[in-house]
């Protein structure tokens, strides 16, 4: 049973030895685009929807960003009507609001990388112990179902267990306190926020390591248990390491959406009393622009934050690349 | 032979993926381990399923006992009443039938472009293929942004209407590439047999590549349907008119109408423990076709996610 399964596995896995040298390397001749057109013509038709899909839902909303440097007129053309230059962008530096909404970002994503980076590797060792086969998948079914909820859903349940008759404060009253309004406490909102994201996030994101975990050679486990290693030590020495690119991989990945911190969630979760650490570089670009209609003015804020996505990702990457040779690409 | 059956990736994560413990392994220390890991586990399934549990509690449950706060794994003051209530409003059952139909619309989309681009990129012989792909990955790390969003779809005249939520996030790169290593691995001679017996490029993804992609196609379709399920964000930008808004925007009406009744520093009012309950029952209406075929579906999820990752 188990080697019949495992077979597809090995197919899959990265380094199969039989992986055919399709990818690059091999030299091949140069074709034109006519012979290339006139062989493979069938092949680019398909291509038309779908690229057509990217070019006006991906690429003209980045020219769209143009209008952060143009004056903007809704109705008019959407790519904005005159030059302003830097107006915009001078504009929001000298936004106090901007900056307070920036360090919420900061602090939120920080907060939230700090939980929900090293929970599920934390998760995924403990899984691994488990000896029981139905135990064991009985907790991953479990742990994977809030990544099936709507962030709507996932809200509504936040609000109603941390509401003022909700099953938090009840443990708040049993314990002798007396009852938060937590959803109106900006002191609250970070905690709310990290501990529904690590409600959400945490079993889900233990599959990649899990896949990880099956990928380590069982003789490096009798090796070190033959030099007298035991189990922690194995953990350390052992699966740790074997798990390191898949860590440094996903870590590229969650600094790389650091900016992007929840915006849905924070849009549904804050309201006006916890602004002051909730509001979010993407909420109040949100509210400066679709709100009050300051389109050029949250177009600047919105590419600023795309930039700074951009450059965490590329650093992220460049500098895993030379420090531990793992990157994405 | 080459198996299709994506499913059976998820299977790896059952292997046991480190050797059985020795003797050598069992110490006092070991043994204490694995007892509190059990418990810290379980405390991970509590913690996981107890905001469910308490939301369909509630949602049975008298309003006066929520109001008072002593509603939480069992409901108190059992009635059907909140259920019946919900289930009359004409505008919860219409904004289902909305979510019904941009889910399958959506998902039918994406499912075809996703599906022709995917196979078109894992052709490694095609020329610009590398362009092609660099055009679907670098919008994985830079996008437009919200407003330039906005305001072209806007611009295409897509506000009220389905288009704007179906069309803009009609492929994930991620299910692309998903796809793209799906087909990589397909085995080459297959597609050069049906060649030379006469069948073009066309014929051969119909009849020949995706009757082998039967389990990934599921997988795609069900990643495709419940983040279409799920969406809520489109259809509050884009629609206005509130007999087009989706279940999960009826709900999110309703939750931020609670909310911002107590946000002005109104005392708790009737008004909003009755609409707790309320929420609780559209909660669970909403919650339900998913948590009803997550037993089902979890596993292709599981395979899915371990094929994007085995090829990046």
């Amino acid at each position: 049973m188990t080697t019949q399964i495992s077979e597809p596995a090995a197919d899959a896995a990265p380094d199969r030895p039989d992986k055919p040298p399709r990818t690059p390397k091999t030299p091949r001749y140069k074709t034109t685009w006519r012979k290339a057109w006139k062989r493979d013509w069938q092949l680019y038709t398909l291509v038309i929807v779908p690229l057509l899909f990217f070019l006006v839902f991906r690429y003209a909303p980045m020219l769209g960003n143009v209008i952060a440097f143009r004056k903007f007129v809704p109705g008019g053309s959407i790519y904005g009507e005159t030059w302003v230059g830097l107006r915009y962008v001078k504009m929001f530096i000298n936004d106090p609001n901007f900056w307070e909404v920036f360090g919420n970002t900061m602090a939120l994503g920080a907060l939230s990388l700090i939980f929900t980076f090293p929970l599920p590797i934390v998760l995924a060792l403990l899984l691994n112990e488990v000896r029981s086969r139905y135990f064991k998948r009985f907790v991953q079914t479990v742990s994977y179902l809030p990544h099936f909820l709507s962030i709507v859903i996932v809200a509504g349940m936040v609000m109603q267990l941390v509401s003022l008759e909700g099953s938090v404060n009840q443990i708040v009253r049993a314990l002798g306190g007396d009852a938060v309004s937590f959803i109106q406490d900006p002191s609250w909102f970070r905690t709310i926020y990290v501990s529904s994201e690590v409600w959400q996030t945490v079993g889900w994101g233990t599959i990649l390591y899990l896949a990880a975990l099956t990928t380590i050679d069982s003789q490096l486990y009798e090796a070190a248990r033959i030099d007298g290693a035991n189990r922690w030590q194995q953990t350390w020495h052992v699966t740790l390491p074997g798990i390191r690119p898949t860590m440094i991989t996903l870590l590229i990945l969650n600094i790389g959406t650091f900016m992007a911190v929840g915006f849905e969630k924070v849009l549904l979760l804050y309201n006006p009393l916890t602004y002051p650490t909730a509001d979010v570089v993407s909420t109040y670009l949100y509210r400066v622009g679709l709100v009050s209609n300051n389109f050029s003015y949250a177009a600047a804020i919105g590419l600023f934050e795309s930039i700074i996505g951009l450059t965490l990702i590329l650093s992220a990457n460049a500098i895993s690349r030379r420090t531990v040779g793992t990157s994405l690409w | 032979m080459v198996t299709t059956d994506t499913t059976l990736l998820a299977d790896r994560l059952d292997k046991p993926s480190r050797p059985r413990h020795t003797s050598l392994d069992d110490s006092r220390g070991y043994r204490i381990f694995r007892v509190v890991n059990a418990v810290l586990l379980l405390g991970v399934v509590v913690v996981t399923l107890y905001p469910f549990v308490n939301i369909v509690a509630q949602s049975f449950s008298s309003e006066v006992y929520i109001r008072t706060g002593q509603v939480n794994l069992v409901p108190r003051g059992f009635n059907l009443d909140t259920y019946k209530l919900v289930a009359s409003d004409p505008a919860f059952w219409n904004s289902y039938l909305n979510t019904v139909i941009y889910t399958v619309t959506a998902t039918a989309i994406s499912i075809v472009l996703t599906t022709v681009y995917a196979y078109v990129l894992s052709k490694h012989r095609l020329k610009g293929r590398g362009l092609l792909v660099g055009i679907a990955v670098f919008t994985m790390f830079f996008n437009g942004g919200l407003i330039p969003n906005y305001v072209l779809v806007n611009g295409l005249g897509m506000t009220n209407t389905i288009w704007a939520i179906v069309l803009p996030n009609a492929i994930s790169v991620f299910n692309l590439l998903v796809m793209k290593a799906f087909f990589e691995s397909l085995p080459a001679e297959l597609e050069e047999a049906a060649a030379i017996d006469g069948l073009n490029t066309y014929g051969i993804l119909l009849r020949i590549v995706l009757p082998l992609s039967k389990a990934v196609l599921a997988t795609m379709i069900l990643f495709y349907a419940v983040a279409n399920w799920n969406s809520w964000f489109q259809a509050f930008l884009y629609l206005d008119r509130s007999d087009l808004f989706p279940v999960t925007v009826y709900l999110r009406n309703m939750i931020a109408g609670a909310t911002s009744a107590t946000s002005v520093g109104a005392v708790e009012t009737n008004a909003v423990a009755i609409s707790a309950n309320i929420k609780a029952v559209t909660m669970v209406l909403t919650v339900l076709p998913i948590v009803a075929v997550y037993p089902f579906i979890q596993r292709y999820f599981v395979s899915g996610v371990m094929l994007g990752a085995v090829k990046q």
